[in-house]
């Protein structure tokens, strides 16, 4: 295997009495679609959020493209190269769709420190919005201002922004989450298309839709990892069977 | 944006052709009480201008921008009463020390957030009243007489009354076009979007609190400038423009007019100290009548009258 491009050693999150991430490790490899799935409460987003730097974890290391991230703020890894899609939509909700994404181009473009130039005229970070716009189907909706757009628009143009900054690990926090059958068979297509030119980790819901994605599928539970391997072995695993596909009671033995 | 032809863009072209040509009316009709109260209204115009920066385009609800009101009057009347009259010293250390004050409140104020921010810049604000007040060199509470006026070495006569409006006029355009242009750069995208959604932000790659603070700094300058204009202005400085009441009637200004919007801080302060002037000649009780109306504009037009002016385009 190669040498991993994520790799995150004995993290620890607690919230009160709560362990949210326990003792995690995993590992996501270049160019793979890596997903993480779990019950409701299994600390998918603390994850992801600890991954960005939005919430920083107890102990533990995480380290990116070969270097210790751990303590750096959100900002910072987000010029590395790591990027993320929010759960619930967090997009500049008075700010039309274009300019959503040309901020995300403008944020790894150099410093912002720049009073003069009209921004929204500078047209390298304007083809850079557009063309991620056009990417993810939004093309012809890149003028209008985000809360007019529906939802399932809004999620495209979640996937819009994380693109615009160029990342080398795509971090989706569900990017189903709320979407019909059709918007639904729309993102998972899209999303075929964007594994092909990024590493991805997709933490999601939509069990059909992990698996026909995903290489690598690691399967939290409690904050833990229960098991980790390629899609049909977890299929066959009799612990995450037990846990999480299908047969809920037996959840509780993991108390 | 291209600018469009709608209500609120007349509005605003009218505005600037009366204010150009207000000294002309002036002087044909002789009356110079509407000379004087137009300057005094063009210079609350630019301050409350520059705080319209940070809380309509920044988010940043500063409840001590008379501060620096304050202190661009105080640089002006303490350097002028040290014998330094000349308005190339003066001026350009109002700017300085009020940008230097902005970076001090601006740095530790803005690691927080929402009522916490509110109440620390009012802290802060407080505390230069109370530091003017205890200057007894320089007049302590009753303030200080500015005897002379900053003097341009001949370029332009600030004794001279339509000189001066014009000069003050200058100022109120000048500043309102910088922050049209910061507005639309990339650094006001910057400070827009944090405002927007501040997690986003961080997300994307920006060190939000960075961007914030220049742009306080950037407004409490353009205030500072204000407070220049007003010492001269009124020959007078005293603690009382940096009482957290004159704080209120800049966020009053900026609210009625219109957060977010280029002029609707210009026309707030048109319509504030008019109305205010207007009412004091009837009842001692002027805040009555004002109280309610701010009330209203709260209430139902969200915008203030820049955004009511909006809206009756699409109506």
């Amino acid at each position: 295997m190669p040498d991993p491009l994520l790799r995150v050693d004995n993290l620890v999150r607690r919230y009160g009495g709560i362990t949210a991430t326990d003792n995690l490790s995993m590992e996501v490899v270049p160019g793979e679609l890596h997903a993480i799935i779990g019950p409701n409460g299994a600390g998918k987003t603390t994850l992801i959020s600890q991954l960005t730097g939005q919430v920083m974890p107890n102990s533990g290391t995480i380290r990116f493209a070969g270097r210790d991230v751990t303590g750096l703020p959100s900002y910072k890894r987000s010029r590395l190269g790591l990027a993320r899609s929010f759960q619930i939509t967090s997009l500049l909700k008075d700010f039309s769709a274009i300019d959503n994404v040309a901020l995300a181009a403008q944020a790894h473009d150099g410093h912002s420190f720049r009073f003069w130039g009209n921004a929204r005229k500078e047209r390298h970070l304007r083809d850079t919005a557009r063309s991620a716009l056009e990417r993810v189907g939004l093309g012809k909706r890149a003028d209008i201002v985000v809360s007019q757009l529906s939802h399932g628009e809004q999620r495209e143009l979640e996937l819009a922004v994380a693109l615009a900054t160029k990342p080398q690990l795509l971090l989706l926090d569900e990017p189903m989450a709320g979407l019909g059958v059709t918007e639904s068979a729309r993102m998972v297509a899209l999303l075929k298309e964007l594994r092909k030119e990024v590493t991805i980790v997709l933490v999601e819901h939509d069990m059909e839709a992990v698996f026909a994605l995903a290489d690598r599928i690691t399967v939290l539970v409690y904050g833990r990892v229960i098991a980790c391997d390629v899609p049909d072995a977890i299929r066959r695993d009799e612990e995450v069977r037990r846990a999480y596909l299908g047969e809920q009671h037996a959840v509780t033995r993991h108390d | 944006m291209k600018p469009k032809l709608n209500a609120s863009n007349a509005v605003a072209a009218l505005m600037c052709a009366a204010l150009i040509l207000l000294p002309v009316y002036s002087a044909a009709t002789g009356n110079i009480f509407i000379l004087t109260l137009f300057t005094r209204i063009v210079i609350f115009a630019l301050a409350a201008a520059s705080l319209n920066l940070i809380m309509g385009y920044g988010g940043m609800m500063s409840f001590g921008h008379a501060a620096y009101l304050g202190i661009g009057g105080y640089a002006v009347g303490i350097l002028a009463a040290e014998g330094i009259g000349s308005g190339f010293i003066q001026w350009p250390v109002a700017l300085v020390v009020s940008a230097l004050f902005a970076l001090l409140i601006g740095s530790l104020s803005l690691r927080t957030r929402g009522v916490y921010f509110i109440m620390i810049t009012l802290a802060f604000a407080q505390m230069a009243y109370y530091v003017a007040s205890a200057l007894s060199r320089y007049g302590g509470d009753d303030g200080l007489t500015v005897y002379k006026r900053s003097d341009f070495a001949g370029l332009i006569n600030l004794s001279d009354r339509t000189q001066f409006y014009y000069l003050c006029l200058g100022c109120l355009f000048g500043g309102l076009y910088l922050i049209w242009r910061i507005v639309n750069s990339r650094f006001g995208l910057v400070v827009q979007g944090v405002r927007s959604n501040e997690q986003r932000m961080q997300a994307i790659g920006f060190h939000a609190n960075r961007y914030r603070l220049v742009c306080f700094v950037i407004s409490g300058t353009i205030c500072g400038l204000a407070g220049a204009l007003l010492a001269n202005n009124t020959d007078f400085v005293s603690p009382a423009v940096m009482y957290w009441t004159r704080s209120g009637d800049l966020m009053v200004m900026v609210i009625l007019g219109g957060m977010g919007s280029l002029f609707g801080p210009v026309i707030g302060a048109i319509v504030y100290l008019l109305l205010e002037e207007l009412l004091s000649q009837f009842t001692e009780y002027s805040g009555l009548i004002l109280g309610p109306v701010l009330l209203l504009i709260v209430l139902f037009a969200r915008g203030g009258i820049m955004g009511l002016l909006g809206r009756m385009r699409r109506a």
